[in-house]
């Protein structure tokens, strides 16, 4: 078992149980100001009276947004490992470390150009 | 069994520790930023602020010291109520996944070298949890904080906090790459994920951004080591800003933008959960300085390579804490001041900032690194 990670079990633990508790006393302590009616229950918008769907329909650049971001992040997820062992490469002097991250890189940066020439990134139209 | 009875002792000394940084550190700096913000902003402004809340049924004011204290105690008793169209379970999850990844993120934070107490043999070190992952464990727990505010977004079930979601999922995301793309020269240079060795190395070479350690009066300086001062400068840059994307703060709060969205997703909380993401909030903005902090402004290390970690003796172990501390609140209120003297970006500005320019700066920055690391190789 590794125990490096038992203080984050209990870290988690206490963050929550505060969260938890302090939840739980609001709803002991807090007193109610008013009965609860029908204009009480209803969606706040600045006053006035709600209109239209709770939930509008949405541009689809978010989802886009989203599926690039996948992309992207994984993207740098693969550059870590070679940044850490990068002092590596260079006390050997290996310069095939570099070209090969150059490449990879580059592949995806193409795929980003193509991304940003379709207009996937473009909000202001 | 007795293996299990020596495990759970071993927990003793990280409860102490956690204890102390959450409920005796973060939360109250919580509570004082949230003050200072409010002083601040006056003074930037030319008004008063609060300045009369002091110790309760006396004349004593204390410049307003006790606002945040009052403040709790009035979330705590204002009605918990929770409106009729909402999705409950959901409703009430959402500030607590808000607060718990700001808060767990501080495990793996050094808020000092090692503390030496008198009568004990071994030095304590001042980490919660001194994982060999610990920025892959930052990112990792940090993006969980989207899920709260999504999801407080759209349990309420309601038009504007809805908004106020989809865009602040699909901000905090995109300024999630370059952040990750940001830390990449430093790990590059450093060679270690562990946030403890980062810091270690930075006091004995010289903070990441000031490269410069003495030898009695005369400053020592590598050439390579003024070079890298170019990538990791921008680094810095690209990083605080994603912080503030991250943090959503101003420049990039458009997820609560008031003008537009009323108060975005959390529009439809009151009292202590409409707090909770408060604390949440700025916990996320202690704690992102406490990692610029860590990563290019030396961690808890003084400057040129003074002092030591505190292994051997108490008083540079506290003046360590202390300087961590001290870098944190110059950090804090660099956060305030910046929040209070730009305006807010348009969506289309801030998509654009983060996709177009700091991707491919970060990407060129972290090719510049490796060559730089490459041409100037030491011994």
């Amino acid at each position: 078992m590794n125990t490096d990670y038992l203080p984050i079990l209990v870290q988690f633990l206490i963050a929550g149980g505060f969260a938890a508790v302090t939840l739980l006393i609001s709803v002991v302590l807090g007193k109610t100001a008013q009965q609860r009616s029908e204009v009480k229950d209803q969606a706040y918008e600045c006053g006035m009276l709600p209109i239209g769907e709770t939930q509008p329909r949405f541009s689809v650049k978010f989802y886009l947004v989203a599926m690039l971001f996948v992309i992207f992040d994984i993207e740098v997820v693969f550059l870590y490992p070679w940044a850490v062992s990068f002092q590596e490469f260079v006390r050997d002097g290996v310069w095939v470390a570099f070209y090969s991250m150059l490449g990879f890189v580059g592949i995806l940066f193409l795929a980003y150009l193509y991304a940003l020439k379709k207009g996937a990134l473009r909000w202001s139209d | 069994m007795l293996e299990f009875f020596s495990q759970l002792t071993g927990l003793i000394e990280p409860t102490i520790k956690i204890v102390g940084l959450v409920f005796l550190v973060i939360l109250p700096m919580v509570a004082y930023s949230v003050y200072a913000e409010r002083r601040f902003s006056a003074i930037l402004q030319d008004r008063v602020g609060p300045n009369r809340v002091g110790i309760p049924f006396t004349k004593v004011s204390l410049a307003g010291l006790g606002q945040p204290m009052a403040d709790g105690l009035k979330f705590i008793l204002k009605e918990d109520f929770t409106p009729d169209h909402v999705r409950k379970v959901y409703y009430w999850l959402a500030p607590a996944l808000t607060m718990v990844p700001a808060l767990l993120t501080c495990a793996v934070l050094p808020f000092g070298g090692y503390l030496k107490l008198p009568f004990v043999d071994d030095p304590f070190k001042l980490v919660i949890a001194d994982l060999d992952v610990g920025i892959l464990f930052v990112f990792a727990i940090a993006s969980l904080g989207v899920y709260g505010i999504v999801l407080a977004g759209w349990a309420s079930n309601s038009k504007y906090p809805f908004l106020g979601g989809v865009r602040s999922s699909s901000q905090m995301i995109s300024y999630e790459i370059s952040l990750g793309l940001s830390v990449i020269p430093i790990l590059m240079i450093y060679g270690d994920l562990n946030l403890s060795n980062i810091v270690q190395q930075q006091h004995e070479q010289g903070w990441a951004l000031l490269p410069i350690t003495l030898d009695g009066f005369k400053p020592v300086v590598s050439m390579r080591d003024l070079l890298l001062l170019i990538p990791l400068f921008i680094s810095f840059i690209i990083f605080v800003t994603s912080l503030f994307a991250e943090t959503n703060r101003l420049p990039f709060d458009l997820p609560e933008c008031e003008t537009e969205l009323v108060a975005g997703y959390h529009t439809e909380y009151s009292s202590m959960k409409f707090a909770l993401f408060f604390l949440g909030e700025y916990a996320a903005m202690i704690i992102g300085s406490g990692f610029a902090v860590t990563l290019f402004l030396g961690g808890w290390s003084l400057p040129f390579g003074w002092g030591t970690n505190g292994e051997d003796s108490l008083f540079w172990g506290l003046v360590n804490v202390g300087t961590f501390f001290t870098k944190v609140i110059a950090f804090i209120l660099f956060f305030i001041w910046v929040r209070w003297s730009i305006p807010r970006f348009r969506y289309d500005q801030l998509m654009r900032l983060g996709w177009v320019f700091f991707f491919e700066i970060a990407l060129v920055n972290i090719l510049l690194t490796a060559a730089i690391l490459m041409l100037f190789r030491q011994g």
